[in-house]
């Protein structure tokens, strides 16, 4: 193979990425990784872990990244704060297009995470503002205040449940007649008296001067709208995967989740994904450092043989 | 980790910052809130390169109730750009160096 910059260049620094790094340096490999803001990803904004082992009483999300990436950095890994623009897969050495330069490597782990969905019901103009996406950083601002929060997985029931510490009423507004999120995380909810369910409804527009004021909703099988009053609303409906470099030089699912075979391969040869990016029955902190440890591995083989 | 940024109060938000000659950026953060710790090795590292054209400060928003209400600051981390005492912009959530260098180059 020609010589390149790099062995191993990942793409993001979250579970997903700290871990590859941390195989990718053990194993003696010349390994970059690229961070766009800094490193932790969504845990950063997860308050507290309960479903990751080795940490009994839980762990605060930004206290798991710190340790992660200590780990990563103390084995020799070097992270640099700098965007993606766009990737260049077409050559054997692929190239990795920066802001006012470019680097080649030999083989690449995709592992740049996912954001949360947007609704796309005018909430863009509240965020910050009332709308957020965070309870672990903005419940603090709704101190015996009404909100609002949609959702019913893991994340929206255990925020909805972490809202209720400073808010004095919390609806959670769910679209079908049952949650998604884990059955202990459900017991929680129901024996809360500051949370109302809101069954089989959907958010329909977010209503508000200098902020949020109200939420429109409606009735998915009544067609009923209501207007519920509140002064936020948080959303956890999803994520998106954070691909706005990828230009389809890799092939993805049809919601942009990155297609990746059980060694972490995508369609093109050197090329890996890990983490919540890829195409994935489960996005846990557990599974991101599982795929990551499989995509250092596959690198370094490709690495070895080609 | 160094500490170079100035920690202002309410009752000094007015004098360190609307009263500035230079522009500020005001960081609001907290320190429940795990995304603004994290950026604050970045916004020291601004300061390192943009603190002769720009003074950067930082408002803890637990202690700090009535700078953040004043300015609608319902979320963090929140950074507001002041130039003459007015608000020049306005950044909500965690973004890149980048993007906050695009940001201060429009301002200074």
């Amino acid at each position: 193979m020609a010589k390149a910059d790099y062995d191993l260049v990942i793409i993001g620094a979250g579970p997903a990425g700290l871990t590859a790094g941390i195989y990718a340096a053990r194993a003696r490999m010349n390994v970059l990784l690229l961070e766009k803001t800094v490193p932790g990803g969504q845990i950063l904004v997860t308050d507290w872990i309960e479903n990751y082992p080795g940490f009994p009483e839980g762990i605060s999300g930004f206290d798991l990244a710190e340790k992660m990436k200590t780990q990563a950095v103390e084995l020799g890994l070097k992270i640099e704060t700098l965007e993606v623009h766009s990737l260049n897969l077409s050559e054997e050495l692929k190239e990795i297009v920066l802001k006012d330069r470019s680097i080649t490597t030999k083989s690449l782990i995709i592992a740049s995470g996912a954001s949360p969905r947007t609704l796309g019901i005018g909430e863009d103009k509240f965020i910050g503002k009332g709308v957020s996406f965070s309870a672990t950083c903005d419940a603090p601002f709704f101190k015996e205040k009404t909100v609002v929060a949609i959702g019913g997985g893991d994340t929206a029931v255990q925020e909805a449940i972490y809202l209720t510490k400073f808010a004095n009423k919390v609806y959670l507004v769910h679209r079908r007649d049952e949650l998604r999120a884990a059955k202990i995380l459900q017991e929680r909810a129901f024996a809360n008296d500051k949370i109302e369910l809101v069954w089989d409804s959907i958010p329909t527009g977010i209503e508000g001067f200098f902020g949020v004021e109200s939420v429109k909703i409606k009735n998915v099988k009544t067609n009923e709208e209501k207007i519920l009053k509140a002064d936020g609303c948080f959303i956890w409906v999803g994520i998106l995967p954070n691909t706005s470099f990828l230009n389809d030089a890799v092939a993805t699912d049809e919601f942009g989740f990155i297609r990746s075979d059980a060694n972490m391969r995508t369609s093109v040869p050197g090329v890996y994904a890990a983490g919540d990016v890829r195409d994935t029955p489960l996005r846990q902190i557990a599974t991101a450092v599982g795929d990551a440890a499989i995509a250092a591995i596959s690198a370094e083989h490709y690495i070895e043989n080609a | 980790m160094t500490q170079n940024i100035l920690e202002i109060d309410d009752d000094s938000f007015e004098d360190k910052v609307l009263k500035s000659d230079k522009p500020v950026m005001v960081d609001f953060w907290a320190p429940w809130c795990g995304p603004c710790k994290a950026i604050a090795p970045t916004v020291e590292a601004l300061e390192e390169e943009y603190g002769d054209k720009m003074t950067f400060v930082k408002v803890n928003v637990d202690e700090n109730p009535i700078a953040p209400s004043k300015f609608g600051v319902q979320a963090i981390p929140t950074l507001i750009f002041f130039k003459n005492g007015e608000i020049a912009d306005q950044i909500t959530g965690m973004v890149a160096k980048e993007k906050l260098e695009e940001t201060i180059k429009g301002i200074v």
